[in-house]
């Protein structure tokens, strides 16, 4: 490899990661403006900068729309004092909450999120890294997520943080299966004739160009998206969390920019859950059911293309603020009933049933 | 100490705490703050992985010896103190405690009097439940639930701070009558709001009652029966949830609760859900008591009249009669004159029954008062219906049981 496409590289991975992180700020603020939206509520309405909110008409709607929330977080989770209790194993302690965002990032390294065309006309991913066993690859390093909640949890050397921990790595254990489970009927369906590349997600988008797989197979996406929120410890699974008992669950000994690096891998794994869901259901960049993407085969078709799916993950983050602010939460005990007595033969019915359907349609 | 109950008795709770693995038992300390003790209240619990076995309230946290100085002070002094019982419907409180001085007094209300203080216990008892339910939901995480009825909450303090002056510590009867007449198109509002708490209210229901994980959460968790219920004493929505057929504002009707049509709502099986049903039917009944209030509301004195050392005179007279100048300067230097003797008189507060047990030696001040606060007997069952359930289940409890600790500790 040379140089400068080594030097591109990185500079594409750090515009990524920009990119997701910028989402995963502003998701904290969709996330309190929409809670607003359906309590009732304005929200942050507060924060301001200087000059800009000077500017007339703008500078005020900005201001409204609590644009300004995010720096002013981010910058208060920086200089806030970062004390570290007496008792913690420091040395986990501090890995914890770099072991949460790490995974999240890593993730976005094969996930494509628009595609374009070359001269001979024919269609790529924009993809960071187009590895073969893309999905294999995402479910491969966002569980490893978990390790930084048990960490958190046993380097905190407390009560609650330790029952909180517990209680999220078995949840998040339990609902890969089902997970993985709902996973493998999307892939046989996507799988080409030869075989080749059944695990790219290009490929999974590309057996949607006509329809979507959530119609295809809604019991798949439906067990799929169940397993995401647990996965993400969203509010109807947030064991993890759970604060009217734990208080904070599993971060309740972390304070300042640790906290908020925790705060940030949430939303970064949300952002993630719902690009996943998008590729795999939802159609991924294709424009709508049975409508052919405009403009195809141009620079701007690939633009649009980014654009749908920018929108389509949009929509699946609203679903998940949606969901959080109108459901109240499980038990943990219901929550691992549900995962190992409801979902996981649920998932197994689905796979037998569409391996059958596939094999019927000789569609491999 | 009440607080010492040592028993453990494994009822029918403990059929799910089903462990046989030995193994040591971890103890751990809720609260005083915590967010889900709803106020200074404490648990010590001992948990078996995360089944509790033990669970031992310690309460004090908040204590201000009110009975103590209610010896110290006129009657018409303490009431401020009432507002500071159980702080979530301090009208009702004032309400009860001046209906206990005066029948120690042997005083009896005009009936735009009682027609006023019956629309300001139920406003008290919407706003309470209001806030119960609201805090229950965010208990079982649903937060949105909180935020839609505290907002009703937050009109009916509006109507409160007109009719009072102030929002929270109303402090608004007097020993002998109110502390000034209803305002001015106060009926009207009072009448908009409960048309408009219906809708909300129907919003709340769709939400949470038949919302599978509200009902896997809430139903047959920590049922308490009959006879438990009973032998604790509890009151109020925790008492008719259990089965129980007793509500005050029936059986020994004060304030002309007689005149009003409610029907009282009785659970079967006394578990979470139930007392979260019962407090849900409570608000329409109590809805529907307002509206009959206002629309029969009596013309007339909103004072006892007759009540020449107990109630002071009107400012006017004050200010141009002698005789009413010396008798307002005795009431307020000296206090309402009640004769000697003693009265219990409990009425049906929005968390249960709330009691004054007044002993007076004549003059201005009481010689002894004993309150009866039904937080403290729901509080009193806790170890009894614990152990059994998980760590997770105890908000749901709290919320069910909707104590409030200001008239716990007193």
């Amino acid at each position: 490899m040379d140089p400068i496409t080594l030097i591109l590289k990185v500079v594409y991975a750090l515009v990524m990661i920009s990119v997701v992180m910028t989402c995963a700020g502003y998701c904290v603020l969709a996330e309190r403006k929409v809670a607003a939206w359906i309590q009732g509520r304005v929200g942050p309405n507060r924060a301001s900068l200087p000059f800009i909110t000077a500017i007339p008409i703008i500078g005020p709607f900005l201001q409204k729309l609590g644009i300004w929330q995010l720096p002013a977080d981010g910058l208060k989770f920086l200089f806030k004092e970062d004390p570290v209790p007496g008792h913690v194993n420091k040395v986990y302690y501090f890995l914890a909450p770099v072991l949460a965002l790490v995974p999240a990032l890593m993730t976005m390294v094969a996930v494509p999120f628009g595609q374009y065309w070359d001269e001979a006309g024919v269609g790529h991913p924009l993809i960071l890294a187009n590895i073969d066993i893309g999905i294999l690859f995402i479910l491969a390093v966002s569980s490893l997520g978990v390790y930084s909640i048990v960490l958190a949890g046993w380097a905190a050397n407390s009560k609650y943080p330790f029952f909180g921990s517990i209680r999220a790595s078995a949840q998040m254990v339990s609902y890969e299966l089902t997970m993985g489970l709902a996973l493998l009927p999307v892939l046989m369906w996507a799988n080409t004739a030869d075989g080749i590349g059944g695990l790219t997600l290009s490929n999974v988008v590309a057996s949607q160009d006509g329809l979507w797989l959530a119609f295809i197979q809604p019991l798949s996406a439906f067990l799929f998206l169940i397993a995401l929120f647990a996965e993400t410890n969203r509010l109807p699974f947030d064991m993890a969390e759970s604060e009217t008992d734990l208080v904070g669950g599993f971060h309740t000994e972390y304070g300042s920019f640790k906290f908020g690096l925790f705060f940030t891998a949430e939303y970064a794994h949300i952002v993630m859950g719902s690009a996943l869901f998008v590729l795999l259901f939802l159609g991924g960049w294709n424009f709508l059911p049975f409508l052919a993407a405009p403009w195809p085969h141009t620079l701007v078709g690939s633009v649009l293309s980014v654009l749908w799916f920018f929108f389509k993950v949009c929509f699946m983050i609203f679903f998940f603020i949606w969901v959080r602010w109108t459901l109240p939460r499980f038990r943990y005990d219901q929550v691992m009933h549900m995962g190992w007595n409801t979902l996981l033969p649920w998932a197994l019915v689905n796979l037998v049933f569409n391996t059958f359907l596939i094999g019927f349609l000789d569609k491999a | 100490m009440a607080t010492q109950q040592k028993e453990i008795n494994l009822g029918d709770n403990s059929a799910r705490y089903q462990s046989e693995v030995p193994g040591e038992t971890m103890s751990l300390n809720m609260g005083p703050s915590h967010p889900a003790t709803h106020g200074v209240l404490r648990l010590k619990l001992e948990l078996d992985g995360d089944f509790i076995t033990k669970c031992d309230p310690v309460i004090g946290y908040l204590h201000r010896g009110d009975e103590k100085i209610a010896e110290n002070m006129t009657y018409n002094q303490f009431v401020p103190y009432t507002d500071r019982l159980d702080y979530l419907a301090p009208l009702h409180n004032n309400v009860t405690y001046a209906i206990a001085v005066e029948k120690l007094a042997g005083l009896e209300m005009p009936p735009r009097c009682e027609a006023i203080r019956v629309i300001c216990c139920e406003l008290a008892r919407i706003s309470s439940h209001l806030l119960g339910i609201g805090v229950y939901g965010m208990d079982a995480g649903a937060f949105t639930i909180f935020l839609y009825t505290f907002t009703e909450r937050e009109k009916l303090y509006t109507l409160f701070e007109e009719l009072t002056g102030a929002r929270l510590t109303t402090s608004y009867t007097r020993i002998g009558g109110l502390m000034r007449d209803i305002p001015e198109g106060w009926l009207g509002r009072v009448n908009n709001f409960i048309n408009q708490l219906g809708p909300i209210l129907e919003e709340v229901d769709g939400l949470l009652t038949r919302n599978t994980i509200w009902m896997k959460r809430t139903e047959g968790v920590c049922p308490i029966s009959k006879e438990d219920a009973l032998a604790y004493g509890l009151t109020g929505p925790n008492l008719r949830a259990s089965g129980v057929d007793a509500d005050l504002r029936r059986d020994k009707p004060y304030s002309g609760y007689e005149n009003y049509d409610f029907e009282i709502p009785i659970g079967t099986s006394g578990d979470c859900y139930d007392r979260y049903l019962v407090r849900m039917e409570e608000i329409r009944q109590s809805m529907s008591i307002v509206r009959q209030a206002i629309e029969k509301m009596p013309d007339g004195p909103w004072y006892a009249e007759e009540a020449k050392k107990i109630f002071p005179p009107r400012k006017d007279k004050i200010l141009t009669k002698m005789e009413e100048l010396i008798q307002n300067f005795m009431i307020v230097t000296e206090g309402p004159q009640i004769p000697p003797g003693e009265v219990y008189f409990e009425a049906e507060n929005p968390k249960g029954v709330l009691g004054f047990f007044i002993v007076s030696k004549g003059g201005g001040v009481p010689y002894r008062m004993k309150i009866r606060g039904p937080s403290f007997c729901s509080l009193s069952i806790l170890p009894k219906v614990m152990p059994g359930l998980m760590i997770t289940d105890v908000p749901i409890v709290l919320g069910s049981l909707d104590f409030v600790m200001g008239e716990c500790d007193r």
